[in-house]
C-alpha cells in the first residue's frame, strides 16, 4: 500500500520554489505535505497533493522535471515512542530507511509519516503485520 | 564516386587549379592595387608592386588582412568597384564595435551560389529535392547563400529563414523536406522538437547541411541518429563570401576548399610564417575572383590543418579540418587552454545534452570555471545522493578532458537560452584586462 509522492527538481536560484509553488496554486492542487531536500547547487522539492494526476499534468505542461516516488504513509500517534516504535519495525526487519518527513493533520493527538525506503513492498508487509494504520492515496483527497 | 555540381572543375588536376590560381591571383591583385587605397598604400610600404608577383609562389609577399582593417575600412574603404556595379551587401552579426560589411557584383553572387551548389550535390542533393534553409535570411550570409545555391541546382527551395520552429516542422512534414540547412544547435533543437511531437516518421529528410559555428563529431552524430539523415558540415565566411567557401563530401573528413576561387594557407598565428599540410595553424584565405570585395590573405581566426591527399569522392581540391578552434574563443582558465568544443564531447559522452553555458568567474585572483548543464528527466531522481553521484561523475570527466576542475551546475530545463543562430557558449565575467 504505496502511496505516489511527487518529487520536483528545482534549481537553486531565486524564485523557482515560488514558481513551483504557483503552478500548484493555478492548478488549484493543494499540498497536504512538503518537504525540500537541498544541495549547495539545486533541491528536491518533494509532496503529497490532493490531486496528483492533475498536479503532475500541470508540472509537466509548464516544462519541470519530476518524477512520481513511492513512499509509505503512517498513520500515529502524537506522542513521545510512537516514531521509535516503527523505527523499530524497520531496524528489526533490515529495511534501509532513505528519508522521512512529517504531516500535520490538523487533528489533536494525531500524525502522519511519510517513509521512503529501499524495498517498500517488504516494508508494507511488515507494518501492516505489526497492525501498523497505513494511509491510501485516498486520505490525502479533498 | 560521387555526384558533382561542376565536375570539370571539382576533379581538376591539382596542376590544373594551380594554374587557374596563378592566374588569377596575379589579375587580383593588379585589381586591388589599382582599385583598394588601402592595398596600395601596404603594398607600396613593403615595397612590392603588383608586377613582383608572378603566381601563388609569390602569395606569402602579401601583406595580410585583419578583422580590423575591415572595421577601420567600414563601410565603402575596401570596395574595388564602382557602388553602380555592386548589386548586393551581407553583413556579419557584429558584437563588438562597428559591423563588417562585404560587397557584391552580379557575377559574385553568381560564383558564391554556385560553390553552394557545389556543397548541395556533395551532400546528395539533385534538382529532385525540397531543400529546407533555416539559416536567417538578410544580412546574414547563410540563408541567402544557401538559397541561391539551391535555385542554380534547381532544387525546390523552401526559403523558411530562422525560428518558429512550429512552423519549421508543419513545412518539412507537409511539404516533404529533403535537405536541412542551419545552424548545427538549431538542427540538434529541431531534432529535439521533432522527437517531442512525435512526428519523427512524418519527416523525409536524407541529409543535412550545418555550419555557421563550431560543432564536434558527437554532436553529429546526436543530430544524424535523431534525425536519420547524413549531416555535413559546410564552412564559410562573409569576408571571403558566405557559406561554401570549402564544404564536405561522403566521406565526411574535412571540408573541400573551392580553390578556383578561394587559395587557403595556414599560417603560425604569431610569426606569420606559412605551414606545411598536415601541420595546425591559422586559415588564411585569398579570394582571387571576388570582383567587390576581393581580400588579400585574410585572417579567418580558425585554427585548422590543411591536406592535399586524395579523397576517395573523387575531388581533387584541397581539404581543410573542422575549425579545431578559434584563436579568439580559446579560453585560458587558470593557465590551462580550453576549447568548448572539449567540454561539449564531455557532455554528449556522457549522455547529455548539447545545450550547456560555460561561465568563467575570477574570485580573489583565482579562476574558477562553471559548466552549467540542463537536467534531463533521465537524470533526474528522487534521491538526491543518485544525482550527486551523476554530477560527481561528469565533474570527474570534465577533470580528465580539461585538465582543470570544473563545477558543474544543474539548471532547470531550457533555462538556457535556445539558439534560432548562434549559440552563446562562453560568458567570461573576468576582467582580465583591468590592474
Amino acid at each position: 500500500m504505496e502511496i505516489k509522492q511527487i518529487s520536483v527538481f528545482v534549481e537553486n536560484k531565486v524564485g523557482n520554489l515560488a514558481e513551483v509553488a504557483k503552478v500548484m496554486s493555478d492548478a488549484g492542487i493543494s499540498l497536504h505535505a512538503i518537504s525540500l531536500a537541498d544541495t549547495k547547487n539545486f533541491g528536491v522539492l518533494r509532496m503529497l497533493v490532493d490531486d496528483t494526476y492533475n498536479a503532475a499534468n500541470a508540472l509537466r505542461d509548464k516544462g519541470f522535471i519530476f518524477a512520481l516516488t513511492p513512499v509509505i504513509a503512517v498513520a500515529t500517534t502524537d506522542e513521545p515512542g510512537s516514531l521509535c516504535e516503527i523505527l523499530n519495525i524497520f531496524d528489526e526487519a533490515d529495511i534501509n530507511l532513505e528519508y522521512l518527513y512529517d504531516v500535520n493533520t490538523g487533528k489533536k493527538d494525531s500524525v502522519y509519516l511519510i517513509f521512503k525506503v529501499e524495498n517498500i513492498e517488504v516494508a508494507t508487509d511488515i507494518l501492516k503485520k505489526k497492525g501498523v494504520k497505513l494511509l491510501t492515496q485516498e486520505d490525502f483527497k479533498a | 564516386m560521387g555526384n558533382y555540381f561542376q565536375p570539370e572543375i571539382e576533379t581538376a588536376s591539382q596542376e590544373q587549379i594551380r594554374a587557374w590560381q596563378d592566374e588569377r591571383l596575379i589579375k587580383q591583385v593588379k585589381h586591388v592595387y589599382d582599385n583598394v587605397a588601402m592595398y596600395r598604400e601596404r603594398m607600396d610600404e613593403l615595397g612590392i608592386k603588383p608586377e613582383d608577383i608572378k603566381g601563388v609562389e609569390d602569395l606569402h609577399k602579401l601583406p595580410f588582412t585583419t578583422k580590423d582593417d575591415l572595421r577601420d575600412q567600414y563601410p565603402y574603404g575596401l570596395l574595388a568597384k564602382p557602388l553602380g556595379d555592386c548589386v548586393r551587401i551581407q553583413s556579419t552579426s557584429g558584437t563588438t564595435g562597428r559591423r563588417v560589411v562585404a560587397f557584391y557584383t552580379q557575377h559574385d553572387i553568381d560564383l558564391w551560389e554556385e560553390c553552394c551548389a557545389r556543397a548541395i550535390v556533395a551532400a546528395g542533393g539533385t534538382n529532385e529535392d525540397v531543400v529546407h534553409v533555416c539559416y536567417g535570411y538578410g544580412l546574414f550570409t547563410g540563408g541567402p547563400g544557401l538559397n541561391g545555391g539551391s535555385h542554380k541546382l534547381g532544387s525546390l527551395t523552401l526559403p523558411m529563414s530562422s525560428g518558429n520552429t512550429e512552423r519549421q516542422i508543419q513545412f518539412m512534414t507537409d511539404l516533404g523536406s529533403t535537405i536541412l540547412c542551419c545552424t548545427p544547435s538549431y538542427a540538434a533543437y529541431l531534432a529535439e522538437s521533432i522527437i517531442e511531437r512525435g512526428v519523427k516518421d512524418k519527416i523525409k529528410l536524407k541529409a543535412g547541411i550545418f555550419g555557421a559555428e563550431a560543432w564536434t563529431e558527437e554532436m553529429r552524430h546526436d543530430i544524424e541518429d535523431k534525425l536519420g539523415i547524413k549531416a555535413y558540415d559546410i564552412y564559410g565566411l562573409t569576408e571571403i563570401s558566405g557559406p561554401g567557401v570549402s564544404f564536405e563530401c561522403e566521406e565526411q573528413t574535412g571540408m573541400h576548399v573551392n580553390e578556383d576561387h578561394f587559395i587557403a594557407e595556414v599560417i603560425n598565428p604569431k610569426t606569420g610564417e606559412v605551414l606545411p599540410d598536415g601541420e595546425k595553424g591559422e586559415l588564411v584565405f585569398t579570394s582571387i575572383t571576388k570582383e567587390a570585395f576581393p581580400l588579400l590573405r585574410y585572417r579567418t581566426r580558425d585554427i585548422c590543418i590543411l591536406s592535399h591527399e586524395k579523397c576517395s569522392c573523387g575531388r581533387t581540391h584541397v581539404k581543410m579540418t573542422k575549425p579545431l578552434g578559434r584563436s579568439d574563443d580559446m579560453l585560458i582558465v587558470k593557465g590551462v587552454n580550453v576549447f568548448p568544443s572539449q567540454i561539449e564531447t564531455v557532455l554528449l559522452n556522457k549522455g547529455y545534452a548539447a545545450n550547456y553555458q560555460i561561465i568563467v568567474t575570477r574570485v580573489n585572483n583565482s579562476d574558477n570555471l562553471e559548466v552549467q548543464v540542463e537536467m534531463t528527466p533521465e537524470m533526474f531522481s528522487d534521491s538526491v545522493g543518485e544525482i550527486e553521484k551523476k554530477e560527481k561523475e561528469l565533474v570527474g570527466a570534465l577533470k580528465g578532458m580539461l585538465g582543470i576542475y570544473a563545477d558543474v551546475k544543474l539548471v532547470a530545463p531550457k533555462s538556457i537560452t535556445r539558439s534560432e543562430g548562434k549559440a552563446v557558449r562562453v560568458i567570461d565575467k573576468r576582467n582580465l584586462y583591468q590592474n
